[in-house]
Order: C-alpha cells, then structure tokens, then sequence
C-alpha cells in the first residue's frame, strides 16, 4: 500500500462516518421533540455534512481518478463504505440518538484535536474547523444525557436501554488498520489508541454522572471497515441515494 | 487602477446572503486577494461554518463582481486554516447587526466562556436590556442561537461567538 492510496483510504473512511452520521441526524428535520431541538439537530447535521463534504472532496482529489466528492457519496454501495457502524444506526427514540451523539462526540472532539496536529494540512484545516463545531455539539448532547438519565423514570429507563443497545458498536471507535498503521509513522494520521484511555475516563464520568450504567463484557461488534454493516445502512443509502441514482447527470 | 485596496472595496459592496446588513467583508471570510496579473485574480475565502449553505452563493457574487469589473479570470480558493472566528466581525458591523435586530457576539472567543455553556450576559437589540435568557443553544442559521429578552419579552438571534 502506497502512502496515497492509505491517504485516499482514511480520509474516505472520515469522511463516510460523517455523512453518515449526518445523513441519519437529518432524518429528525421536522420531527424533533419540539422545536429548538428541531433546530439544534438540523443545525449540527449541517456542520457534520460540511465536514463530510471536505474531507470526500480531498479524498477524491488524493485519488486522482476523475471521481469528485458526489461520486463517492452517491455512487457506492453499502459494501463500500467503510463507516463505524455506531453512524448508521437508526434514531429510535430521543434518548438513543442523544446517546449515539454523545458517544461520538466525545470520541470526534479527541480525534479532530489530534488531527489538527497532522503534518497534513489540509486534513489540519479541516480538523481546526470541526474542533469549534464539535465542541458546541458536545455541549449540546452531554446536556441531554445529563437530563435523560436524571429525568423521570421512563426517560431514564430510556436513556439505559439506549445505551445498553449502543455500547457494543464503541470498540470499533480504536480500530486501526494497515492504511493507519502506515499514515501514523508518516505523521498524518491519528494513533486512535493514544486517547482511548482518556475517552473511556470521560464516557464514564458521564454516564456516572446521568445515573446510567455501563453494559459490562459487551462483545463488540465489528465489520465497518471492511464494510459488513448492520441492516441500516442500505436503508439510510437507498434514500440518500435516490436521485443521483434516478438522474446520474443530475447536478446541483 | 487595479489595487488589492480597489478590490477589497468592490468586495465590501458583496452583502451577505442571509444578513444583508453586513458585507462579506464585515463577516471576514474574505481572507487574501492576490493579482496574479492583469486580468487574473485569486480570492482567498473561508467558511464561517462547515456546512453554510451561504459560501456557495458568496462564492458566485464574489465571482460575479470581478467579472463584471474588469477581470477575465477568478480563481477562488477555499482554506481552513486558520478557522473563522466570530472575533473577526468588525465593530461596525456589530453594531450593524444590532441595529437590525441581532444580538452581535458579545465574548471574544479567547475567554472560552462560551464552551463552558455560560455565556456573557446578551444584551436585548431591541431594548438593550440585559434581562436576557437563552432558549435555545442552535437557532435559524448555523451561526446564531436563539435568545429572548425577559424584559421587553422578544425573541432575538443572538450570532454565536466560536
């Protein structure tokens, strides 16, 4: 593996989690639990798209094979996209896709500091960016977790049963693979493991904090990378995938 | 006469697509100008946040306004780094954007206050009182939260300080 093509492979493989990701959050515009939480959710989609779209755009360009961003977001199938598989999974009630937010924010505000550190610039540009952005969601979804777990006894109930379902998909947060063995040595991408310590120190203050309990011995569940997903994601793609499907040429 | 002064001046007649009050020059995404000779220019710009729908149109004034002002060729280039801040804003466009109903960032980002979630009091753009309250974190755009003021009992957008 040439260090362009791990380049291609980990910039693609950001960029998928966060469209993702951010595909998913849409999917509660107008239908948000009243409206400023409407607003919040659009709006962090928003951001997450916007970093998406950055890093698809210089993944394409590390490729240097004519494919632009929109190819790569509309024109593969779920086998390759190489998202964590914790981005696809589906909304279910409030306090799971809370809870889904916070797991991820805490783990992206980590990786995009590190990030921002790269001795790739532009990978360094767009993570300065996400740092700002990052730090408003997390705000946003630790609040929540906070009010969920301390809340009545059905949201707290809620908020468990979320958690417990959601658990097993962190581990493959600290995967690494042969592209990021390669880009580390090189100084471009994020040894992962370097701050999962300190991410699990953080995960579990929170939750202490909301009155919920860590699932123990959890199997973690794995296969993003290689692009084996849950059942969600083919869903979540034949919708956003829809009209450039329909009308290939269709441009904006 | 072709300047980079010339050109920041034409720049600052581009209003911003969502707040029109204020230019894009006031907003401060415009980063560098450079003549690259006498019909070629290259605008440098960055994105207040990453997924503003507004840069797209930004983007095509920008080019829009060279063009029909004498230049053949507009290169414009997005960067990151280093990150808008709302600390770039001008002041006479904050007070622009109070004049016209929103609450300008009241912090500098360099306190941090605003990541802890307890912001500086708000003061109300209408009444100028500062009985101020937060309702919501997000608001219409991706740059402003939604704030109301307790005394005259409006409610405000607030451009978020990051």
């Amino acid at each position: 593996m040439t260090t362009q093509e791990a380049l291609f492979k980990y910039t693609l493989r950001l960029g998928d989690n966060s469209i993702i990701l951010a595909q998913r959050l849409c999917e509660w515009t107008s239908k948000g639990p009243f409206l400023e939480e409407d607003l919040a959710l659009t709006n962090i989609a928003l951001d997450i798209f916007g970093r998406g779209k950055s890093l698809l755009e210089y993944a394409a360009r590390v490729e240097n094979k004519g494919r632009n961003e929109d190819h790569l977001a509309f024109h593969r199938t779920d086998r390759q996209f190489t998202n964590n598989l914790i981005c696809e999974q589906d909304n279910g009630d409030y306090a799971k896709s809370m809870i889904r937010q916070a797991l991820i924010d805490c783990f992206d505000l980590m990786l995009y500091t590190e990030l921002s550190k790269s001795k790739d610039e532009t990978l360094v540009g767009i993570a300065a960016k996400s740092i700002k952005e990052i730090t408003y969601h997390k705000r946003h979804s630790f609040s929540w977790v906070d009010r969920f777990g301390n809340g009545t006894e059905e949201s707290h109930e809620r908020a468990q049963k979320a958690l417990n379902e959601l658990w097993r998909f962190t581990g493959e947060f600290f995967e690494m693979e042969e592209a990021d063995e390669l880009l580390i040595k090189e100084g471009i991408a994020v040894d992962v493991k370097s701050f999962q310590a300190k991410w699990e120190e953080e995960i579990k203050a929170l939750f202490l904090k909301a009155n919920l309990t860590l699932p123990e011995n959890v199997f973690m569940q794995t296969g993003g990378r290689k692009g084996i997903h849950t059942e969600h994601l083919a869903y979540l793609l034949a919708e956003m995938q829809a009209l450039p499907r329909m009308y290939p040429d269709a441009k904006w | 006469m072709k300047s980079v002064e010339h050109i920041f001046n034409l720049l600052s007649e581009i209003p911003d697509p969502e707040i029109p009050v204020i230019s894009i020059i006031d907003l401060g995404v415009i980063r560098e100008v450079k003549l690259v000779d006498d019909k070629t220019i290259e605008v440098k710009i960055t994105p207040t946040y990453s997924g503003c729908p507004a840069m797209k149109q930004m983007e095509d004034d920008v080019r829009k306004k060279l063009l029909e002002n004498g230049f053949d060729k507009v290169i414009i280039n997005t960067v990151y780094n280093p990150p808008w801040s709302s600390d770039w804003i001008n002041q006479e466009a904050r007070l622009k954007l109070q004049e016209y109903g929103i609450a300008p960032p009241e912090e500098n980002t360099t306190d941090k206050s605003f990541l802890t979630g307890k912001p500086k009091t708000v003061t109300c753009p209408r009444c100028k009182s500062k009985n101020t309250i937060m309702i919501s974190q997000f608001g219409s755009t991706a740059c402003k939260a939604l704030h109301q003021c307790k005394d005259c009992l409006e409610a405000f957008d607030y451009f978020k300080c990051i």
